[in-house]
């Protein structure tokens, strides 16, 4: 449903207040919905209509579970589209709706204007129905428990996909295309040119023709290696290769538009809600709240800031980030001769009224995603100043304790985390393995081990596409091993 | 309207079902899952379920986190935080919350102990009756009417006659197309129920024992409900008194008294006697002791109760023999012995709460 007069009004004069800040956003339609159906479309990922499977369903049980039971709420939720699409609920009281629309403002702003959105599909409302038509229709066709058994095997990779590639120039054609013999008739020995018969052994001499000739033929004999470059969209690798129906990758196709659609909002979290959060503080505190309200505001701004000793909330670290960066730019804390400084009270009390920082917190909200976020203006200061510190599991009394506030130790995990989403890398860089069709796969290691267990139905799950063995090279108690699944067994083979 | 998502979310509980059967067996000797019973709820802790994935394994990940405390101050994670690629490793470290009707719980258990549906006993019970719509018939009100089928009807019968154009598809249904949903009706029987539960509480039944006897009786009582609709259930405790007791009473009080299990027979003769004629009730009668009764002369008088009195009433008599570390656990022989062919005396012995699975399936498995 629409707004209502009233809050279509209080709309306006937000949406006013967000262009006068500089916010620039897609046109943004807001629908009033009640808590069940917002459930319902947070479990579906913000969308209408998907798919259908029961991770969905999955996902709606336990957030309307967590709702009756007055655990937790949804209070905003946005679809990065043009227009973008954002729901209030009917329950929440006008302060509530006030902030969500605030929030939703930057959201907006930050969706159509940060880099790393640039590439997404802006009219994916429509993408992401088609998608659900498409898969309804193969579950007619093809039948329920195959479909969904198929899309499993989808998921439990839709995660190998790499979030850099939609920036880097694509080559022609959207899949990698298998690799067509055709070199080895080009491969006949350089002749020179003679102009008499009589010369032409001396100008080519049969030898070295033959020499070359042999040559060519070992190189040739030599397996190619396909990919010829590791690659780590292994989706995109295996709709090009692997043998599969059409419907299957279609379905497999589908799984991979939506992850990349999916991704930058990964990437940016804590920049994203930092900036929204940023923004509502703004604008409520400076231009909406009347008396009344304050208490209200308060109350729900700091529950959404809140932290806990083991969980760092992406929106409160991203507000006190940017308004860091506002700062410091203000005051011109920041270049050369910042840095060198090394006595704490000036550093402190440093003034330089540059008045940058408004245009800069901008910039990087157009320039940067999470990681770069932290490595650029994570401070030894910030993190003094907010009490951060890395905790790590004590196997000695099965605790997670702090175990370093040391600004570098801080910064070193926040970026492992954020870095592919603290997921491993995987990349594929075989498809002819022992020359018999294997699969091989290399987890590049980055000093912790996979979960065995689920690495192991994940190969399964590879195995499933591929319908050849697989193979995943990766390190378990430092030592190099080969997970290998055959389709009925898996092996450990160690590496040298 | 149903939701779009209802689909998925029925799949999801689908799937649960399939993983609840699957481990029915632990789930049946284990107790919280009484603790969590609601009116006709039960809410069973189900690992999540995950599609699998390359992840980093154990615990060994840590994170960042923000507040006080110095090195080596143990933190309070709450949940699984996103964003930190953390996931359980042990399964059942993230569990969902299901709740499942006492019915459907009911179904499992039928489904995977392979238990026949009762026939209840004389033909005097109480039938009920209920419509289903379930035919299609020419005539009928109009408020009945099924236009689907009276516009296929109508088109079936335009096309044979040939007065059907594609390029202009009007259908008309004419009087005789009509069709109406009908209805038939149904007789269900209604038959009712007794369970009269009796358990021995002398100083030999410790804590252990009553808590199989509380699971037993819990899945017992889950399986006749869903048989009959109407099921009343009695308490008695005994000890060298019997005494009928609610049920709050009957799982929690220890007595100290030798065991004299005659006189909780007599009580349940008594109860029959008073409340439920034979020709109308199924009688259930369930007794749980450690076996070790006060002489041979009580034995004896007990299985005079049962020839004369109790069994000839009731369609089960159900004798469990938990095993205590006090009693000589004599009882349940000295029953085999006398009753052997008796179909309707049911003896099982209990050593331990994996023992439970198969005495249910005991009991209940005749279909009486």
């Amino acid at each position: 449903m629409s707004l209502t007069p009233d809050l279509s009004a209080i709309n306006d004069e937000i949406r006013g207040y967000a262009r006068e800040y500089g916010l620039d956003f897609y046109e943004t339609i807001f629908e009033m919905i009640e808590y069940d159906e917002l459930n319902e479309i947070a479990s579906l990922g913000g969308f209408p209509t998907r798919y259908p499977h029961w991770r969905f369903g999955m996902e709606y049980e336990e957030l309307s579970k967590s709702y009756s039971y007055g655990l937790s709420k949804i209070y905003e939720m946005v679809i990065n589209n043009d227009p973008c699409y954002a729901y209030l609920m009917r329950c929440n009281n006008l302060v509530d709706q006030k902030l969500v629309m605030a929030h939703v403002y930057a959201h907006c702003d930050f969706f159509k204007n940060n880099l790393w959105f640039a590439k997404t599909n802006r009219k994916m409302m429509d993408e992401i129905a088609n998608h659900a038509t498409r898969v309804r229709r193969y579950v007619e066709q093809y039948g329920e428990d195959r479909v969904e058994n198929f899309i499993d095997v989808c998921l439990t990779i839709e995660n190998l996909v790499d979030p850099h590639l939609p920036f880097r120039a694509q080559p022609n054609g959207k899949h990698e295309e298998s690799q067509v013999e055709d070199e080895e008739t080009k491969q006949t020995p350089v002749r020179f040119k003679s102009e008499k018969e009589y010369l032409d052994d001396y100008i080519n001499p049969p030898e070295y023709i033959e020499k070359q000739r042999k040559k060519d033929e070992k190189k040739n004999s030599e397996r190619r290696k396909y990919p010829e470059e590791p690659k780590r969209d292994i989706l995109n690798f295996l709709i090009g290769n692997a043998p599969l129906e059409k419907w299957q990758r279609d379905v497999l196709d589908i799984v991979r538009e939506e992850a990349y659609y999916f991704s930058p909002q990964g990437q940016t979290k804590i920049m994203n809600e930092g900036w929204a959060s940023y923004w509502h503080s703004k604008i409520m505190t400076t231009r909406v709240l009347n008396d009344s309200e304050v208490i209200d505001y308060a109350d729900h701004h700091s529950g959404t800031m809140a932290t806990g000793p083991g969980r760092l909330n992406p929106y409160k670290l991203g507000i006190e980030l940017f308004r860091d960066i506002e700062d410091r730019w203000n005051r011109g804390k920041f270049g050369k001769e910042y840095e060198e400084c090394d006595d704490y009270a000036t550093k402190k009390n440093w003034d330089k009224p540059l008045g940058l920082g408004r245009q800069k917190i901008f910039e990087v909200r157009k320039l940067y995603n999470d990681v770069m976020f932290i490595d650029a203006f994570l401070t030894p200061e910030f993190c003094r100043e907010h009490k951060m510190f890395v905790y790590d599991y004590n196997e000695r009394n099965g605790l997670y304790e702090i175990s370093d506030r040391e600004f570098k130790a801080i910064k070193q995990k926040l970026l492992f985390l954020l870095t592919n989403f603290g997921q491993p890398f995987i990349y594929v860089e075989d498809s002819n393995y022992r020359n018999r069709g294997e699969l091989y796969l290399r987890h590049q290691y980055e000093g912790i081990d996979l979960k065995l267990d689920e690495a192991r139905d994940t190969l399964k799950a590879i195995h499933a596409i591929w319908s050849r063995p697989v193979n995943l090279e990766t390190l378990v108690d430092e030592n190099k091993v080969l997970l290998a699944f055959d389709g009925t067994e898996h092996k450990e083979i160690a590496l040298k | 309207m149903v939701k779009r998502i209802e689909k998925d979310r029925s799949r999801f509980r689908q799937i649960l079902r399939g993983q609840i059967k699957k481990e029915l067996r632990k789930y049946i000797t284990r107790g919280e899952m009484i603790g969590k019973k609601g009116k006709d709820l039960v809410s069973i802790p189900v690992p999540q379920i995950n599609l699998p994935r390359f992840r980093y394994g154990g615990k060994n990940t840590g994170g960042v986190g923000q507040g006080e405390g110095d090195i080596g101050t143990p933190i309070g994670r709450d949940g699984d935080d996103e964003g930190s690629g953390q996931a359980g490793e042990a399964p059942g470290e993230h569990l969902l919350e299901v709740d499942v009707s006492l019915e459907e719980l009911a179904q499992l258990l039928g489904e995977e102990l392979e238990l026949p549906n009762i026939s209840p006993k004389g033909k005097k019970n109480i039938i009920s009756e209920k419509d289903r719509y379930t035919g299609i018939a020419k005539s009928g009100p109009e408020s009945l009417r099924h236009f689907k089928r009276t516009y296929k009807q109508a088109l079936k019968r335009q096309i044979i006659s040939g007065t059907y154009d594609p390029e202009d598809p009007i259908i008309v249904p004419y009087r005789e197309d009509r069709r109406y949903r009908t209805w038939k009706t149904v007789s269900l029987p209604e038959a009712s129920a007794v369970i009269i539960y009796m358990m021995d509480v002398s100083g030999s039944m410790g804590e252990e024992q009553k808590e199989i006897v509380r699971i037993e009786s819990f899945w017992i009582d889950t399986w006749l409900h869903y048989q009959y609709k109407n099921l009343a259930t009695r308490y008695i405790i005994h000890d060298a008194v019997a005494r009928e007791v609610d049920e709050q009473t009957f799982y929690h009080t220890r007595e100290s008294g030798g065991t004299i299990i005659s006189s909780a027979y007599k009580l349940a003769g008594k109860i029959i006697d008073a409340n439920y004629t034979p020709a109308d009730w199924n009688i259930y009668l369930m007794h749980f002791s450690d076996g070790d009764n006060w002489g041979e002369i009580d034995t004896d008088e007990c299985i005079s109760i049962l020839e004369n009195k109790l069994l000839p009433v009731a369609n089960l008599f159900c004798y469990g023999q938990v095993e205590s570390p006090y009693g000589s656990g004599q009882f349940i022989r000295d029953l085999e012995d006398y009753f052997e062919a008796e179909e309707k005396l049911i003896l099982s012995e209990i050593p331990d709460k994996e023992a439970i699975y198969k005495s249910i399936k005991e009991f209940l498995g005749k279909g009486k």
